[in-house]
C-alpha cells in the first residue's frame, strides 16, 4: 500500500520557488498497479523520487505499508527510461547488482538461479554472459526490469521505462510486465505518457493536473482476467482512453488558460502550450 | 592480413620508412654531423656507450614512473574532490589552470634551489608537477558528469556514497582516466628530462645528453633523443595494456 497525504513540493530555481506538487493525495492498494499520467513537466518524476525516498516532500507525508517514508528503503525496486546498465558488467552481474547492496535471505546460488529465471521470463535466455553493449535498447530495458525486481521488492517504481522503445517492443514489454506480475505480486507505480499503456497495464490510472500538480482524475480500469492487447480495442477500453484524453487536455489547459478544453472527442484536440519540461 | 601481423608490421614499416627518409635527407643535403646527425652515425654511439645507455635509461625510467605514480594518486584525489564538490571544483579550477600554464622549465631552477642536492626528489617532483593536471581534470569531469540515474539505482536501495563511488563512479570513470594517463605518460618524461638537462647532476638520459652537448658529440645527443622516444613508447604501451585489462569493456566490438 502506497499512500500520499496532501503532499506539496517545490524546487528552488533562480526565478524563485517552483511548486511542482500541490496538495497531492493518492492511494495505491497493496499489490495493485497504478499508472500516473499527466502533462509533461507536471511533477511525475518528482513523485517517483518521493515514493522511493530519494527526496522528502516539503509538506505532507508519504507512507509505505503504514510506515512513513523518510529515506530510501531496500524493499523498493526502480527502473527508468534509461536502462542504466553498467557497461563493465555482464547482464547477469547487472541483474544481481541490487543484491550486493540489499541484505537478502537468498544464497548466491539461489540468487543466480533467480536471475536466470527472470531473464528467461523476459525473453533474454542465453544473454546472461553478454555485455550491455551487445544488446539492443529493448533487450537492455528487459534486463533493467529484471534488475529492478531481483531482490523481491514489494514496491516497484517505473519511471517511463518503455518511453524510448519502438511501438512493437513496447507492446511486447507490456505483456512481459503482466507475466512478471503473475509470477510474484508487487505494488507498482508506473509513470507514463502513453495512455494505452496506462490502461493496459494498470488497475487504476491517475491523471495529474498541470504544474503544480494534484490528482485531477482517477480511472478504475476494470478489465477482468488475463489481458491481451485486443482488450484495448473493445468499446469499453476506447471509452476509457477517450476520457483519459479529455482529462489530459483539461490538465494542459490549467496552466495556460486557452479556450476551455473541448469536450467533443472527435474535434481537433485543444492544446495549451506545454510549460517548461521538468521531468 | 591477420590482426597480429598487421599490428607488428604497420609500425615497423613506418619506423623504417622514417629512418630511411632521415638518412636520405642528411645525405642529400650533405649536412655535417654538427648540424644534423644521420641514423647511421648513431649506431656507433649506441655500440660504444651501450652500458651507459642502459644505466641512464633505467635512472630516467624509474624516476618518471615514480613521478607518474604520484601524479596518479594526487591527480585522482584532486579529481575526486573536484568531481564531488561543486564548491571545490569552482575554487580549484582557476588555480589548477594557472599552475599548469606556468612553463615547468622556469620551475626547475626554483625547485633545484629549494631542495638543493635532492636530485632524485627534484626530478620526481617535476615529473609529477607536469603530469598530474590531465588526470585531475579527467577524473573530475568523469565524476561530475555521472548521470543521476546511475546514482539513483543504488541510492534508492539505501547504498552509501562510498558504495556508489566504488561500484559505479570509479569504474565508469576508468576510460577517461586511462585517456588522461596516456597523455600524462609522455608529459612525465618531459618533466624528468627537463630536470636532468636544465639542472644536470650526473644522472639519467638528460645527463648523457648534456655530456654530448658539452663534448660537441652531436650524434650522441641524437642517440639520447632516440632512446627517450623508445622509453616513451615502452611506457605508453604499458598503460595501453593496463587499460585493456581494467577498462577493456569500453572498447566496442568492431
Amino acid at each position: 500500500m502506497i499512500e500520499l497525504r496532501e503532499v506539496s513540493h517545490a524546487y528552488t530555481t533562480k526565478a524563485g520557488p517552483l511548486p511542482v506538487l500541490d496538495n497531492l493525495s493518492l492511494q495505491i492498494p497493496e499489490n495493485s498497479f497504478c499508472a500516473v499520467v499527466g502533462p509533461s513537466g507536471c511533477g511525475k518524476s518528482t513523485l517517483t523520487r518521493l515514493v522511493s525516498g530519494l527526496m522528502r516532500p516539503d509538506e505532507g507525508q508519504v507512507w509505505l505499508h503504514s510506515e512513513l517514508v523518510s529515506s530510501p528503503r531496500p524493499t523498493v525496486g526502480m527502473a527508468f527510461q534509461n536502462p542504466v546498465l553498467l557497461e563493465w558488467r555482464t547482464i547477469l552481474q547487472n541483474v544481481l547488482l541490487p543484491l550486493e547492496i540489499v541484505r537478502s535471505p537468498m544464497s548466491k546460488a539461489e540468487a543466480t538461479q533467480r536471475a536466470h529465471h527472470l531473464l528467461d521470463l523476459v525473453g533474454l535466455t542465453g544473454f546472461a554472459d553478454k555485455r550491455p553493449s551487445e544488446l539492443s535498447g529493448g533487450m537492455r530495458q528487459r534486463a533493467s526490469l529484471c534488475r529492478s525486481i531481483i531482490h523481491k521488492p514489494d514496491v516497484l517504481i517505473l519511471d517511463e521505462p518503455f518511453g524510448a522503445l519502438d511501438a512493437f517492443t513496447r507492446e511486447d514489454l507490456w505483456c512481459t510486465m503482466h507475466d512478471l506480475r503473475a509470477e510474484e505480486p508487487f505494488t507498482c507505480l508506473l509513470i507514463t505518457h502513453d495512455l494505452r499503456e496506462s490502461v493496459f497495464l494498470s488497475d487504476q490510472v491517475i491523471v495529474l493536473s498541470g504544474r503544480p500538480a494534484h490528482a485531477q482524475y482517477v480511472l478504475e480500469v476494470d478489465i477482468p482476467g488475463k489481458r491481451t492487447l485486443e482488450d484495448l480495442y473493445t468499446p469499453k477500453a476506447v471509452e476509457m482512453l477517450a476520457e483519459l484524453r479529455r482529462q489530459i487536455q483539461l490538465a494542459q489547459g490549467r496552466t495556460a488558460p486557452e479556450p476551455a478544453a473541448n469536450p467533443a472527442p472527435a474535434a481537433a484536440p485543444v492544446r495549451g502550450p506545454i510549460p517548461g519540461a521538468m521531468g | 592480413m591477420s590482426d597480429g601481423l598487421r599490428k607488428f608490421l604497420a609500425p615497423t614499416v613506418f619506423i623504417i620508412g622514417i629512418i630511411a627518409l632521415w638518412e636520405w635527407a642528411v645525405w642529400y643535403n650533405d649536412l655535417p654531423d654538427f648540424r644534423m646527425a644521420s641514423p647511421s652515425d648513431l649506431i656507433p654511439r649506441f655500440v660504444q656507450f651501450w652500458d651507459l645507455f642502459l644505466i641512464k635509461s633505467w635512472e630516467t625510467l624509474w624516476r618518471t614512473v615514480v613521478g607518474l605514480g604520484l601524479a596518479v594518486v594526487v591527480g585522482t584525489l584532486i579529481g575526486m574532490i573536484m568531481g564531488f564538490s561543486r564548491f571545490a571544483r569552482e575554487g580549484l579550477y582557476p588555480i589548477l589552470v594557472g599552475f599548469n600554464a606556468i612553463p615547468k622549465a622556469t620551475v626547475v631552477p626554483i625547485v633545484a634551489l629549494i631542495f638543493v642536492g635532492q636530485h632524485d626528489f627534484n626530478t620526481v617532483l617535476i615529473a609529477f608537477m607536469i603530469s598530474f593536471f590531465p588526470i585531475a581534470v579527467s577524473v573530475s569531469i568523469g565524476l561530475s558528469t555521472l548521470e543521476p540515474e546511475y546514482r539513483d539505482i543504488l541510492r534508492s536501495l539505501g547504498a552509501s556514497n562510498f558504495t556508489i563511488f566504488w561500484k559505479i563512479a570509479l569504474p565508469k570513470t576508468l576510460p577517461e582516466f586511462f585517456g588522461a594517463l596516456k597523455v600524462a605518460v609522455t608529459l612525465a618524461f618531459i618533466g624528468t628530462n627537463l630536470m636532468e638537462i636544465v639542472s644536470p647532476h650526473g644522472r639519467g638520459l638528460g645527463d648523457l645528453f648534456d655530456s654530448g652537448r658539452i663534448s660537441g658529440d652531436y650524434p650522441l645527443m641524437f642517440a639520447v633523443l632516440l632512446a627517450l622516444a623508445a622509453l616513451g613508447i615502452l611506457l605508453f604501451y604499458v598503460v595501453v595494456a593496463l587499460e585493456r585489462i581494467f577498462a577493456g569493456w569500453a572498447e566496442r566490438p568492431q
